[in-house]
C-alpha cells in the first residue's frame, strides 16, 4: 500500500461544522418553546415551512452548480438559517410569507453570492427585510399571547392554525394585538408608569410585556449555552446588550411620555436576545477580530435602539444588523490583533512592498 | 495578547502562551523501552543540507576510504555547517538521493558503504574547557558540525556567536519538546542529565556568563526535570547554577519564540533574531552534542529518535546514526505497512510525510511516526471556511488564519502580508482546530512560497533595469564623446583654415606692397 504524502499537521481534533450548527439549532429550542407556549403553534409552522423551503432550494441550487448533495446539505446551515428566519416571522402569517422568504435567503443571499461562507450578508435578515418591505401587512400582525386573548375568542387548535395558514380561511381578528414596542412607538401621552398600568401587554407581564419577555429570556438561555459550548464568543452580544443597554439609560427621559423605553424593556422585547445570540453571531457575516466584534456587536446596539426611537418601523434588529454587515469588512481593515513581534497592531490597508 | 502570569511549581513567574492547543500527547508508549544503539545500516546516505543554510561543500570523493567521525564535506559559507562520516567504510557515490522534504525531491548526498568496524578518527578532547576561550571553543564546535537538534537545525555556532554589541543576558535550553509523541529529549534528559548540564555551563561561559541560565521543560514530564535538577546538584561547577523550571503543557510551547515568551513575558520582534534581544535559545540535545564536542572532541555523528505508532510493533528511543535510510529502522520495529497511513518524520502537527523509506535520517530527525488508519484519520475534504475564528483564538502568534486563508485563496499578496503572514510558524495549530479541515497551513506556506518568488523576480527585474540604464546611460556618454571630439575637430579646422586664410592675406598684403 503506497504512503500518503500530505502535509502537516496530521492531527486534528475539531468539531464538525455540522455540529456546530446542531448545536445552533438546539439552542434555539428554550426560546422556541416559550414562543409556542406564549403564542401556539403557529411558530412551528412558520419554521417548519421555512426549513423544507430551504432545504428543496439549496438541494435544487447544488444539483445546478453540479455538486455532490450529500456534502453540501450535510453542513445543515439551510437548517440554521431557515429555524432563525422562521422564529422571527410573525405566528399564523400565511404559508407563502415563509416559503418566499426562505427562497430569498438562500437562493439570493446565500448561493447567489457563491454558497456558504461567501455571503457578506445575514441570509435570514436579508429574507426578513425583504419580506417587510414588500408584504407590510402580513408582516406586521403579530398574534396576541394565549393569556391576554378576549374571552370570546379561544386559542387556535393545530388543525385550525394549519387552515389559517394555507387558506386563510377565518381571520386573525380575535389574535392580533400590537407588540410591546408597537405600543411604545405609538405612545406619546402616557408618561411610562402610567402604559404600563394601562396596556393589558405591560399590566400582565412580569418585566417588559407579556409573552415576549418569556420568548426573549428563552433566547437567553440558548445564548448562554451556546456560550457556554464555546460555538460563539461573548464579545459582540455582550458588546450589544450593554450598548443597547446605555442607549435606553442615557434616552430614557425620566418615564416621560416621548420616553423609548427602559433598559430592561428593550432587552427583553421585540427579537433583542434572538439578534443578540443568533443573529449577529453569525460567523460568516460578522466582524473577525475580538476588538472588531466589540465594535460591530455595540454599533448593532446603538442601531437598533435609534431606528426603533426614532426611526419608521417598531423592530430594528434586521435593519442594524444589515447595515453592520455593510460595515464588517471595514471594521476587519482596522481592527486586526497585534501579531508576537508587533509594538502594535497593524492596518489591513498598508501597502507592502 | 493576553499576559497571564501564572507561577511555575518553583514559584517563579512564568507568563501564559496565549492560544495553543492540547493534543494527545501519546507519550508514555514510547518510554517503556529501555533506550538502545541501532545497530549498523547496510548503507549511510549523509544529505550535504542538514541544516538551516548553504550545503556544505563534500571534502572526500568517490572511493575513499573514511573513518567515524572524519568530516566529509565541509562549512560552505558563514551559515553553514559541516557533516561527519557516522560510521568508517568506502565513499561509493556523491549523487542525488531521496531525502526526507515534504516535496519528496532529491538532493545531493555522500553515499558511505560501512565496513562494519565502526573504527573512529583520532579525536582531540580537552579535559578542562574553562581553560579555552571563547573562539577555541566556536572552532570546536563549528568543526564538530552541531546544527539545531531539535527540528529546526540552525548551525549552532552561528548562534553562539552573536554580535559584539549583543549583551546576552539570558541563556534558555529548550527541553520543552511539546508535540506529541516525541519523548526523544524526554530520553535524553533522564539518561543523559549530567551532559546536558555540563553542556548549559560551558554554553554560558561562551556567552560570558549571561545572568539568567534557565533551563525549560513542560510539566509532563517531571522525571526529566527531577534528573536536571540532581545533575545540577552533583555538578562540580558552581560558577554557573542553570534553574530547571516547569510550566504548564501546550502545544507549541516548545518554539522558540514561544518559550522565550513563556520564560521571560519579552517577545522576540518581527523579523529579528533572539540575540536583539540579548536571549539565546539552544535545544537540550544541541547542548549535549556540544558538550561531547568540546569535552571528547566526537563530531555530530549519532542522536536519539523516538519511533511511535501504532504502525509499529515496538516503540521505543534509539540512538540512531546520521545517514542511517528510514527503512533499516522501521524493519527493526515490526512495521506494519498495511495499518499504516502515513510515515512521519518529525512529530505530527509539524512532521514531513513521506514516500520513500530509503531518505535518510538526519540531524533534525527526531521521531518517526507510523500513523495507523484510525489513530489520526486522514482529513475529510475541506469544506467552506465559515469564519467561525476558532483558527484565531489558538494562533500562538496572535494572526487571523482565517483572513489569510481568504487573501490566500484570491492569491491577494499584498494584503496577506500587511496581515503578517511572514509572522507564522507554521505550527498546525488553526488546521487542528478547523471545524471545515480546511488545510490552513498548505495554503500559508503556498503563499510564502509564491511571495518569496515574487520578491527573487522583482530583484532580477531591478537588477537587468538598473543595467539597462546603465547601459544608456554608457552609450550616451560615448556618443557625447565623440560628438565632443568632432567639434574639437572641426574646431581646430576651422582654426586653421582661418590662420592659413590669414597667412595667405597678410603674403598678399605684403606681395602688394612689395610690388609697389
Amino acid at each position: 500500500m503506497s504512503l500518503m504524502r500530505i502535509t502537516s499537521p496530521h492531527a486534528r481534533a475539531a468539531r464538525s461544522t455540522a455540529s456546530v450548527m446542531l448545536l445552533v439549532a438546539a439552542a434555539t429550542l428554550p426560546g422556541v418553546m416559550a414562543l409556542s407556549w406564549c403564542f401556539g403553534p403557529g411558530v412551528l409552522i412558520n419554521i417548519a415551512l421555512a426549513v423544507i423551503t430551504a432545504v428543496v432550494c439549496e438541494a435544487a441550487i447544488v444539483r445546478l452548480r453540479q455538486r455532490p448533495l450529500g456534502f453540501y446539505l450535510g453542513d445543515y446551515s439551510a437548517l440554521v438559517t431557515a429555524l432563525l428566519l422562521g422564529i422571527a416571522l410573525p405566528p399564523f402569517a400565511p404559508w407563502w410569507l415563509p416559503v418566499v422568504g426562505s427562497t430569498i435567503a438562500i437562493v439570493l443571499a446565500k448561493h447567489l453570492y457563491g454558497g456558504l461562507g461567501y455571503n457578506p450578508f445575514n441570509p435570514a435578515m436579508v429574507a426578513y427585510v425583504t419580506l417587510l418591505i414588500s408584504f407590510p401587512v402580513a408582516m406586521t400582525q403579530w398574534t396576541a399571547p394565549l393569556a391576554l386573548l378576549s374571552a370570546d375568542s379561544e386559542s387556535m387548535s393545530l388543525g385550525v392554525a394549519l387552515s389559517q395558514v394555507f387558506s386563510g380561511a377565518g381571520s386573525l381578528d380575535g389574535h392580533t394585538m400590537a407588540t410591546p414596542l408597537d405600543l411604545f412607538k405609538q405612545n406619546s401621552t402616557l408618561p411610562v408608569v402610567d402604559l404600563y398600568q394601562h396596556e393589558p401587554m405591560f399590566a400582565a407581564a412580569a418585566l417588559a410585556g407579556a409573552g415576549w419577555e418569556w420568548v426573549n429570556l428563552g433566547f437567553l438561555l440558548g445564548g448562554l449555552f451556546l456560550l457556554y459550548k464555546q460555538v460563539i464568543s461573548w464579545h459582540a452580544p455582550i458588546a450589544m446588550l450593554l450598548s443597547l443597554s446605555l442607549c435606553a439609560l442615557c434616552f430614557y427621559d425620566a418615564g416621560s411620555a416621548n420616553s423609548g423605553g427602559s433598559p430592561l424593556f428593550h432587552l427583553l422585547s421585540g427579537g433583542t436576545m434572538l439578534g443578540a445570540f443568533f443573529i449577529i453571531t453569525d460567523p460568516v457575516t460578522s466582524a473577525v477580530s475580538k476588538r472588531g466584534r466589540l465594535i460591530f456587536g455595540a454599533a448593532i446596539g446603538a442601531l437598533i435602539y435609534m431606528i426603533r426611537s426614532w426611526g419608521n418601523y417598531p423592530d430594528a434588529v434586521a435593519f442594524s444588523v444589515l447595515l453592520m454587515n455593510f460595515a464588517a469588512p471595514f471594521i476587519d481593515y482596522y481592527t486586526l490583533p497585534r501579531t508576537y513581534g508587533h509594538s502594535k497592531p497593524r492596518r489591513a490597508t498598508e501597502a507592502t512592498d | 495578547m493576553s499576559q497571564l502570569i501564572a507561577r511555575s511549581r518553583d514559584q517563579r513567574k512564568i507568563w501564559a502562551l496565549p492560544g495553543g492547543i492540547h493534543p494527545a500527547e501519546n507519550k508514555q508508549r514510547s518510554l517503556q523501552q529501555p533506550l538502545v544503539d541501532l545497530p549498523l545500516p547496510e548503507t549511510i546516505i549523509l544529505p550535504l543540507s542538514q541544516h538551516i543554510g548553504a550545503p556544505a561543500k563534500p571534502l572526500v570523493k568517490v572511493g575513499d576510504q573514511v573513518l567515524t567521525g572524519q568530516p566529509v564535506a565541509e562549512a560552505a559559507g558563514a551559515i553553514s555547517a559541516a557533516v561527519h562520516a557516522s560510521t568508517s567504510g568506502t565513499v561509493v557515490a556523491i549523487e542525488e538521493r531521496p531525502i526526507i522534504h515534504a516535496s519528496g525531491m532529491r538532493a545531493p548526498c555522500i553515499e558511505i558503504e560501512p565496513d562494519g568496524r565502526d573504527q573512529w578518527v583520532p579525536l582531540q578532547g580537552c579535559e578542562d574547557y574553562r581553560e579555552l576561550d571563547a573562539s577555541t571553543l566556536l572552532e570546536k564546535i563549528r568543526a564538530a558540525g552541531i546544527a539545531g537538534m531539535g527540528g529546526a537545525g540552525f548551525p549552532a555556532a552561528v548562534k553562539l556567536n552573536p554580535r559584539p554589541e549583543q549583551r546576552i543576558h539570558t541563556l534558555i535550553i529548550n527541553g520543552t519538546e511539546c508535540e506529541p509523541y516525541i519523548t526523544a529529549d524526554d530520553t535524553l534528559m533522564q539518561r543523559y542529565a549530567d551532559e546536558v548540564i555540563a553542556g548549559t555551563q560551558l554554553l554560558a561561559q561562551l556567552l560570558h556568563f549571561p545572568q539568567q541560565v534557565l533551563i525549560g521543560v513542560e510539566d509532563n514530564k517531571p522525571a526529566a526535570a527531577e534528573a536536571l535538577r540532581q545533575a545540577i546538584e552533583r555538578s562540580e561547577c558552581k560558577k554557573v547554577l542553570p534553574e530547571v523550571v516547569e510550566f504548564p503543557t501546550k502545544y507549541p510551547s516548545g518554539g522558540e519564540k514561544q518559550l522565550i515568551y513563556i520564560l521571560t513575558g519579552q517577545e522576540v520582534p518581527s523579523g529579528a533574531l533572539p540575540a536583539s534581544l540579548g536571549i539565546v535559545c539552544q535545544n537540550v540535545g544541541s547542548t549535549a552534542a556540544i558538550y561531547r564536542a568540546v569535552r571528547y572532541g566526537e563530531p555530530l555523528t549519532s542522536r536519539i529518535t523516538t519511533v511511535a505508532g501504532n504502525g509499529f510493533e515496538l516503540e521505543r528511543n534509539v540512538r540512531v546514526r546520521l545517514g542511517t535510510p528510514v527503512k533499516h529502522l522501521l524493519y527493526l520495529h515490526g512495521y506494519k505497512a498495511d495499518m499504516t497511513s502515513r510515515l512521519v518524520i518529525g512529530g505530527p502537527m509539524m512532521g514531513v510525510a513521506i514516500a520513500d523509506m530509503d531518505a535518510p535520517l538526519v540531524k533534525t530527525s527526531n521521531c518517526v511516526l507510523a500513523l495507523g488508519h484510525s489513530e489520526q484519520p486522514l482529513p475529510p475534504p475541506a469544506q467552506a471556511c465559515i469564519r467561525c475564528g476558532q483558527c484565531a483564538s489558538v494562533c500562538p502568534a496572535g494572526l487571523l488564519p482565517q483572513q489569510l486563508y481568504w487573501y490566500a485563496q484570491s492569491q491577494d499578496y499584498e494584503r496577506i502580508q500587511a496581515h503578517n503572514l511572514a509572522d507564522c510558524i507554521e505550527c498546525g495549530s488553526c488546521s487542528f482546530v478547523c471545524p471545515s479541515s480546511i488545510p490552513l497551513v498548505q495554503y500559508f506556506r503556498a503563499s510564502k512560497g509564491a511571495i518569496r518568488q515574487q520578491a527573487q523576480e522583482k530583484i532580477k527585474s531591478d537588477r537587468s533595469r538598473e543595467r539597462f540604464e546603465a547601459r544608456k546611460a554608457r552609450i550616451e556618454a560615448e556618443e557625447a564623446e565623440k560628438e565632443a571630439k568632432r567639434l574639437a575637430r572641426k574646431a581646430a579646422a576651422n582654426a586653421k583654415k582661418k590662420a592659413a586664410q590669414e597667412a595667405a592675406a597678410e603674403k598678399g598684403v605684403a606681395a602688394d606692397a612689395e610690388s609697389r
